[in-house]
């Protein structure tokens, strides 16, 4: 398989020769720690980095006698995330125990939903829902090999302090196709639960963890391959990249006529391998029954109603109200609203009081064009020095014909890098654009003297033999001179 | 009837060592549970939602509130060994 092309599967295939083109089938979980206070089923607090096991009490340590009762605010995010998603909320809903022997779980079960779980159905954009439910984290594990601190044996040390944390897990119809509408469906979900608030969705914290289903099946067919499971990626460019090599490895397989086995895969983003983790058939004997310390949910019309009042404008609807009151166009308003930290961005720097004011499809452009190019794709501009209301007045300067759009980005740079303010940069540094249309005239005329072969070209009729011309205008202002202002002058003086 | 395999492979998911000499028995008697289960099967119960619960109660939640938790000396008192203030257990991965 060749590097480079991987979205387009069927090319791929073909431009190896083979007759076959297969399609990727994939559908994701995604684990979704809740913004509450205290654990799913105790009063214990979340953890945020306390020293271990600081966080516990007897219902989370699994200790005899103890019993367990659910949240009532884990319950009312689980009902959020179901609004938002569009599905049909259980009236009645029961807990299981998922049974299953490892010392992440002192219990040796796990609290989770089965057959009655809280949201079934439903849809984000392209993509159906599943089912969503609830259930607790498990205590982390830390593994001490032989070399380290602990001689001679192999040994783990289990911090309970996450064990109980609440999750809701939010399970894909296998609707999805490539690696890359992967990666761009799990950020608008993203996006999704932070407008909801119900959590803090950062998954180099583990707030969002990813699992994907993928099987290959030859194009054209519906019926569906042998899929495996690749667990716990943690970042978006790691689930694209897990995704994409284990596409890649089932088309081998299959094209060599060979069978995909089912099994669960761990993606080391380092070597970019993937290793088996455990037989299949064996670990997912979970034996669930229903837990008998736990009464059922009943979801009454109240607390559809608090949960139908707490729920914030969505991404959908955030990018309709951009188009339609801002005029922005379809694809500003998408991308604006669909990464909500560009969306909030943008409506704080709108809302800075900066005279001359940014046009608002002018300042969507500069922010997710210029600024996130200087920032790196995937960075919060909130986290950098580049404060809303300075993007907004060099907008407006820029709008304004007070600066020009090179002179412009020269102070985004600055910004990018010290912070500060536009108008301060600008006079410091001397980026003002030229308003003294005789002194441009003069420099213009100049740049045409010194470039009489590439003058001589555009009188000729190419137009493209402007750029010498236009670069030494450039040079010779600091970038200061408006670009078109400029290449109207060289038209002008050349006499076409 | 169940078979010896299945009774190693059910010990194998409960972590329980089955002597050779307790899988014929266990197999009989494991046998004898689910014959009863089915026995029960044959009632018609198609218009009967299954019972998750005996007591008829629902809603019983928590408001979102802390309360305190266990301090350290006591919950790894109970453990059998302690490092570096965690429940020190064998390596699952060994």
């Amino acid at each position: 398989m060749r590097d480079g092309e991987p979205q387009d599967l069927d090319a791929g295939a073909a431009a190896d020769g083979r007759a076959e083109a297969f399609e990727a089938v994939i559908g994701l979980e995604i684990h979704v720690q809740l913004a509450t206070a205290t654990k799913m089923f105790c009063g214990c607090e979340l953890s945020f980095g306390e020293p271990p096991n600081t966080r516990t009490c007897a219902v989370c340590l699994g200790l005899p006698g103890s019993l367990p009762v659910a949240n009532a605010r884990a319950i009312h995010f689980g009902l959020m995330i179901g609004l938002a998603l569009g599905s049909e909320l259980a009236p009645r809903s029961i807990f299981h125990r998922k049974n299953y022997f490892y010392p992440d779980q002192a219990k040796n079960y796990q609290i989770s939903q089965y057959d009655e779980p809280l949201c079934r159905g439903g849809s984000l954009e392209e993509i159906r829902i599943h089912r969503v439910h609830l259930e607790e984290d498990a205590a982390k594990l830390i593994h001490v090999g032989s070399s380290g601190r602990i001689h001679g044996s192999d040994a783990s040390i289990v911090d309970f302090n996450r064990g109980g944390t609440p999750l809701a897990e939010i399970v894909t119809e296998p609707d999805i196709r490539t690696p890359e509408q992967a990666g761009e469906w799990l950020k608008l979900l993203r996006s999704t639960l932070r407008r909801l608030g119900v959590s803090d969705v950062n998954m180099e914290e583990g707030s969002l963890r990813c699992d994907a289903n993928i099987s290959l099946r030859r194009a054209g067919t519906e019926e569906l391959g042998v899929k495996t499971e690749l667990k716990n990626m943690n970042s978006f460019r790691f689930i694209e990249r897990g995704i994409r090599a284990e596409v890649e490895r089932q088309r081998k397989i299959l094209s060599e006529g060979g069978e995909v086995t089912q099994e669960t895969l761990h993606f080391d983003p380092a070597s970019g391998a993937l290793t088996s983790l455990r037989s299949k058939e064996e670990a997912h004997d979970y034996r669930y029954f229903p837990d008998p310390d736990l009464l059922p949910v009943a979801i009454d019309r109240e607390m559809i109603d608090l949960a139908r009042e707490a729920m914030p404008e969505l991404p959908a609807e955030r990018a309709a109200r951009l188009q339609r009151e801002l005029e922005l166009s379809p694809e500003s308003a998408q991308r604006l609203a669909f990464a909500s930290e560009l969306g909030d961005y943008f409506e704080a720097a709108l809302d800075a009081a900066v005279d001359p004011p940014p046009p608002a499809q002018m300042l969507a452009n500069w922010l997710t064009g210029d600024l996130v190019a200087r920032l790196g794709d995937g960075e919060d501009p909130q986290a950098s020095r580049v404060r809303p209301a300075a993007l907004a007045e060099l907008v407006g300067l820029v709008a304004a014909r007070r600066v020009s759009v090179g002179a412009g980005r020269q102070v985004l740079d600055s910004l990018v890098a010290e912070g500060g303010e536009p108008q301060a940069i600008v006079d410091a540094e001397g980026l003002a654009a030229m308003d003294g249309a005789e002194e441009l005239a003069v420099i213009v005329a100049d740049a045409v003297r010194a470039n009489a072969d590439a003058a001589e070209r555009v009188r000729e009729g190419n137009s493209k033999a402007i750029g010498p011309i236009v670069g030494h205008v450039m040079r010779e202002t600091k970038g200061r001179a408006d670009g078109t202002e400029v290449s109207r002058l060289i038209h002008e003086q050349l006499g076409v | 009837m169940i078979g010896r395999d299945e009774v190693l492979h059910v010990a194998l998911l409960a972590r329980l060592a089955v002597g050779e000499e307790e899988l014929e028995p266990m197999a009989r008697e494991l046998s004898a549970v689910l014959d009863h289960i089915a026995k029960m099967g044959e009632l018609d119960l198609s218009d009967v939602p299954p019972t998750s619960h005996v007591v008829e109660l629902t809603g019983a939640l928590r408001p979102d509130e802390p309360r305190p938790s266990l301090p350290r000396e006591t919950v790894l008192a109970q453990a059998p060994a302690v490092s570096d203030g965690g429940f020190l257990v064998p390596s699952p991965q060994a």
